[in-house]
């Protein structure tokens, strides 16, 4: 199977598959979700029938409804994170490769210390400075994950600065942002698809790890995380409803894995598990 | 060059914990209104905040706070008035105990299958370590925690599904109750330096002496192991380190997962009540062990490797 103008291997096609069958579902949530998002259909933990595919959670509402609202309200989360995430990451990342010695030292050496600790450390003490809100979650995730961003933008430009087109729109006296939105941009966009599909990978397992710990979406909105926390208790009665969720997450994570494990063989510039290094 | 870095070690330490201490203490605002609530009296507020020492400018307290952080005093819990240190010590000796036994089976799982996997590149071997830690990697930990609890301690009572030790475990039993969440963090990190080690054999692999080495018409093992190896072991150590820094945080999710007294856990008990003191101990020790590691592979990296010793 050839995949625009590339053979792709299975898993790629499998991958792509998985991506597709999710977005599917997030975009077309409520018209394929047979009952509603709180809606109570039974008892709790009922196992698996004709009436509800997956059994019910912890409270009787429909597992299958749950995981398919659950899926808009993951997915686009993550999405939006990783779109805040770029925005900042690139303009910092490109201002910093473009606009001279001060500008660069000062946003990296502020990046430096962000990712000289873990990022799940600095979310869980700015969470708790913010409070839980949709709004504090993205905004705290995007920021934090936009150093990653920042570092691979800024080592994409500054191999583009050197180069003689940028120099002669310089001499031109175009300004900065016309050298970076014309000259720079357009150059680094490849390098930082690949890049997004990984973030976005990072922010989904981020955002799920923090709601399954509590500190995520907060209630009452359906989410993968957050539904495995609930359906926890049923697991040491040997009934498998938090591991649906669970098992949602890690399915769109191996597929967006595998299509950018394809990508990466593809092309071999610069991409953004090696910029991170 | 190593005692720079350790300085800049040093540094960044001191950095982030100027931030952490602003992030904690001076930006929720007001400590006195939030707890004493908005009827306090302007003379309670007074009491509370000279009581508190809050009446101080801030860069004194931060001397004060590191001061005592520096002694091992990290002050005493909000919630429940306990000594913070009694609390954190022997949950960061339960931490590391996670991390060191994760990491004892990680090691030569990762390294091992990392070189066996360069070894026979684009094989059937070398495909199947590919694709298990892809899958690996996508998996988020309570998955995988949830599914060995579920499996092997629910429907076979083979191990305990809840770690839960107390200071007076025997060792034989500690090992027991840990192995669950010591083999789910095994099995995440494992992945990441698998494929890190056979990256960077396989970089060593495209220099000009390994291929003169197979000129010589030497067998792929003998290269790997003889030739591209001793070169490969600098970045392999370091991103060793750098995974042992990433177990570290890991930790936190496995450590709720499985209920283990650790830092981890400490640490979201405490933003989930929002107990302040707690938070920055735990973030400050977090900070600390990470950046331990982190100078710990840079030094590593200088000491393997001569051309970096000395500065162009």
């Amino acid at each position: 199977m050839t995949i625009f103008g590339h053979k792709a291997p299975l898993t790629a096609v499998v991958g792509l598959a998985i991506i597709l069958l999710n977005l599917l579902v997030a975009l077309a949530g409520p018209y394929l979700a047979p009952y509603g998002e709180t809606q109570v259909v039974g008892g709790g933990w009922d196992p698996a029938s004709a009436a509800a595919w997956f059994g019910t959670d912890q409270i009787g509402r429909d597992m299958f409804t749950r995981l398919v609202y659950g899926a808009r309200m993951t997915i686009g989360i993550a999405f939006v994170t990783t779109i805040l995430s770029f925005a900042i990451g690139i303009t910092l990342g490109l201002v910093a490769a473009v606009a001279g010695r001060w500008v660069d030292a000062l946003i990296s050496r502020a990046v430096d210390v962000v990712l000289s600790i873990p990022l799940l450390i600095w979310a869980l003490m700015i969470l708790n400075v913010l409070g839980q809100s949709l709004f504090s979650l993205v905004f705290t995730i995007g920021c934090l994950d936009s150093t990653r961003v920042f570092r691979l933008a800024r080592a994409l430009g500054l191999n583009l600065v050197s180069l003689d087109f940028v120099e002669v729109a310089r001499m031109r006296g175009e300004g900065l942002w016309w050298v970076i939105s014309r000259e720079i941009l357009p150059n680094a966009a490849a390098p930082l698809m690949s890049e997004f599909g990984l973030r976005f990978c990072f922010n989904f397992l981020f955002i799920a790890a923090l709601s399954f710990l509590g500190l995520g979406v907060p209630l009452p909105y359906a989410d993968w995380g957050g539904m495995v926390k609930d359906n926890v208790g049923g697991i040491s009665f040997g009934l498998p409803a938090a591991l649906y969720p669970a098992a949602a997450i890690a399915l769109l994570t191996v597929g967006i894995n595998l299509v950018v494990d394809w990508f990466l063989s593809i092309d071999a510039r610069p991409s953004g598990a090696q910029a991170e290094m | 060059m190593i005692l720079s870095r350790i300085g800049l070690g040093l540094l960044t330490l001191l950095v982030v914990s100027i931030v952490i201490f602003v992030l904690t203490q001076i930006l929720p605002g007001d400590t006195a209104t939030s707890v004493l609530g908005q009827n306090a009296t302007p003379e309670t507020l007074a009491a509370f905040r000279h009581e508190l020492g809050l009446d101080r400018p801030a860069a004194l307290r931060y001397l004060a706070w590191l001061g005592g952080v520096l002694h091992g005093d990290f002050g005493v819990a909000l919630t429940n008035k306990q000594d913070i240190v009694e609390v954190l010590g022997p949950r960061f000796r339960n931490t590391l105990f996670l991390a060191g036994y994760a990491a004892l089976m990680a090691l030569p799982l990762a390294v091992g299958f990392g070189i066996l996997a360069a070894i026979r590149e684009g094989r059937l071997t070398d495909r199947l370590a590919n694709i298990v830690a892809l899958l690996a990697i996508s998996m988020p930990e309570f998955f995988v925690g949830y599914l060995l609890i579920l499996n092997l301690s629910v429907n076979h009572e083979w191990f305990p599904s809840l770690a839960t030790v107390g200071t007076d475990t025997p060792f034989g039993e500690r090992v027991w109750a840990v192995t669950l969440p010591a083999v789910t963090l095994t099995f995440l990190v494992t992945a990441h330096m698998l494929r890190m080690t056979r990256n960077s054999v396989l970089s060593t692999m495209s220099t000009a002496y390994v291929e003169m080495a197979f000129l010589k018409g030497l067998s792929r093992a003998r290269v790997v192991t003889r030739h591209a190896l001793p070169n490969a072991a600098s970045p392999v150590i370091s991103v060793i380190a750098l995974n042992l820094a990433y177990l570290v945080v890991g930790v936190v999710v496995v450590e709720n997962v499985f209920t283990y007294p650790g830092v981890g856990q400490y640490m979201i008990d405490a933003v989930s009540k929002r107990d302040v003191p707690v938070i920055e101990a735990c973030g400050i020790v977090f900070a600390g062990v990470f950046i331990t590691l982190n100078t710990f592979a840079d030094v590593m990296a200088i000491v393997l490797n001569p051309r970096l010793r000395h500065p162009r």
